[in-house]
């Protein structure tokens, strides 16, 4: 049975075509699926009962719960999505005072191979379609709760450049669940040619992993700075606008001894001069086997206090859920060798 | 992802393209540009189709450039690469950087096609002192055998997944880099292969006291 959720405008006109219904049922499926969250073809109950039973001979709309969640104690939920029967995603929901964030994952897996990341020890099995991806907030119990959604779970969301284009524009779209884009950030390592199109394509935030500013230590770190070096990347950020309406925002993990030290903050400086940005400061949550530590504290408080002296707008990201396998992809990957 | 009007490219006419073994082509062109051993460029046959980058094998000085490529019947170029013959038009762009500078006395430890990137270093004389550890399920896939025996000697280790005993190391890169007892910590460690292959030899590197600052990986992608 193929999947309707996580199907754009266009693509559903092509199947109530090709199932010879009126093009009109098209939109009102969108409507079906993406505002009234039916969870069954039969609940669509303005298609006609012939309409309906063609389409379920073939479709269904797809939907699939989560087989474990865990929670911390500070109120994060991952959840764990199987997906191709034998492997998981995760997502995580974040809830804080004002405001609710879910973090999806785009990929299974991850070919990137970044030294400080436990999804790139699973390998890479592939990409999630734009309904898996939109599946992880239809299908957690406090999908009305969530405002804001980060593409910073498993997976490079630019290397599944088509199928993340698609789940934004289902989720921003009139039709589809006419999210603001403000409330939307994509990650990235800087796949430029997929970013450039991104940029080009839709109006969502864009956060970039940076990690370091020179070029030896970011290769150590990230192999794709072999391909494209963060220089081009923020050559490339410059060519375009910033603002409030649409931010760039850096990702910076603090590793105790490795990029902590005043000298980067000179060249981080020296980098994003010029560019309306802000940096996130990261405490790593450690992984096993990994030769990584996080800074202490007091120093990721003077590597923000001096970054924002030099007028770089730099804030400390809270860590959350540390009591439930809190870097992204621990849990699945744990879930994995139980099944093994 | 990038489109071809992104980046400036020649025509050029295919000297030769010939399979090497099931699945595996050398593709043959003239040399319009210079390039350093360690760089790759994009190839295409028509517009419709993105780019993709492949690694130059060629010696540095060669006339020709010389590409080693496999098919993948579910992909949008090779399946069309495959099928050029001498004198077709192919879309070449200008070489370009990624992995060009290797420190003295490498260990390339590579799986399969990961090769590709050191080829033309070895054969180019830039990779002194070096070892290869190549990873292929079966003897046919261990591309360029003949000359990087001759070439490296002792320093070429051949791991093989599906052999029987014999002659090679039978098991993955990883299982050979696990036991490995000439192993040196302070040596440089170039990777190339799969995100999977690449992560768990990095993590045995790690294990076996490698610095992180002494291994590099370029990754399939």
């Amino acid at each position: 049975m193929i999947p309707l959720y996580g199907k754009t405008l266009d693509e559903l006109k092509s199947i109530v075509t090709a199932e010879g219904l009126p093009s009109f049922a098209a939109t009102q499926i969108a409507d079906w699926l993406y505002h009234h969250h039916a969870e069954n073809i039969d609940d669509m109950t303005n298609l006609s009962k012939k309409a309906r039973e063609k389409l379920s001979a073939k479709y269904t709309v797809g939907l699939t719960k989560p087989e474990r969640v865990s929670e911390s104690a500070d109120g994060t939920k991952k959840y764990l999505f199987p997906v191709a029967n034998t492997r998981y995603v995760e997502a995580a929901y974040i809830p804080e005072a004002d405001r609710a964030t879910l973090c999806v994952s785009s990929q299974l897996g991850c070919k990137m191979g970044c030294l400080f990341c436990m999804t790139a020890k699973q390998g890479f099995q592939g990409n999630l379609t734009a309904g898996e991806v939109l599946n992880q907030l239809r299908s957690i119990s406090e999908f009305k709760n969530v405002t804001n959604i980060v593409y910073m779970g498993m997976g490079e969301p630019l290397d599944n450049l088509d199928n993340v284009l698609k789940s934004l524009e289902i989720l921003t779209s009139k039709w589809g669940m006419g999210w603001s884009t403000k409330r939307i950030t994509v990650s990235t390592i800087g796949l430029i040619p997929a970013m450039k199109q991104f940029l080009e394509k839709t109006n969502c935030h864009l956060a970039i992993s940076l990690h370091t500013p020179f070029d030896d230590e970011r290769r150590m770190l990230m192999p794709i700075q072999n391909v494209y070096p963060i220089a081009d990347v923020v050559d490339e950020l410059k060519k375009h606008r910033f603002s409030d309406h649409r931010r760039v925002s850096f990702e910076y993990i603090m590793f105790d001894g490795m990029n902590d030290t005043p000298r980067h903050i000179k060249e981080l400086v020296k980098l994003l001069n010029g560019i309306n940005c802000r940096i996130n400061l990261i405490r790593f949550h450690p992984i096993p086997d990994s030769p990584l530590r996080t800074s202490p504290d007091v120093r990721i408080i003077q590597f923000r206090d001096s970054l924002t002296a030099k007028g770089i707008f730099t804030t400390i990201r809270a860590s959350r859920g540390q009591d439930i396998q809190a870097a992204c992809g621990l849990l699945s990957t744990k879930a994995l060798q139980e099944k093994r | 992802m990038t489109s071809w009007n992104e980046i400036p490219y020649d025509i050029q006419q295919v000297i030769s393209n010939t399979a090497i073994a099931p699945g595996a082509y050398i593709l043959k062109f003239k040399k319009n540009n210079p390039f350093i051993a360690g760089q790759v460029l994009a190839l295409g046959v028509t517009k419709d189709i993105e780019p993709r980058y492949y690694s130059i094998v060629s010696v540095e000085n060669d006339e020709l450039i010389s590409i080693l490529y496999t098919e993948r019947v579910e992909g949008k170029l090779t399946p069309t690469l495959s099928l050029l013959k001498p004198g077709d038009n192919i879309m070449v762009s200008k070489p370009f950087e990624t992995f060009t500078q290797v420190k003295p006395s490498p260990v390339f430890s590579v799986a399969g096609m990961g090769i590709v990137p050191f080829m033309s270093m070895l054969l180019s004389g830039k990779a002194k002192g070096a070892t290869l550890i190549h990873g292929a399920h079966y003897p046919k896939y261990f591309y360029y055998s003949n000359i990087l025996t001759n070439t490296l000697g002792v320093n070429y280790i051949r791991c093989c997944s599906r052999c029987q005993p014999g002659c090679l190391f039978v098991g993955r890169v990883t299982d050979f880099v696990k036991q490995w007892n000439d192993l040196d910590v302070n040596r440089p460690y170039y990777l190339c292969g799969s995100a999977e292959m690449v992560v768990e030899t990095r993590d045995i590197l790690i294990s076996r006291g490698v610095p992180v600052s002494n291994i590099n990986s370029e990754l399939y992608f």
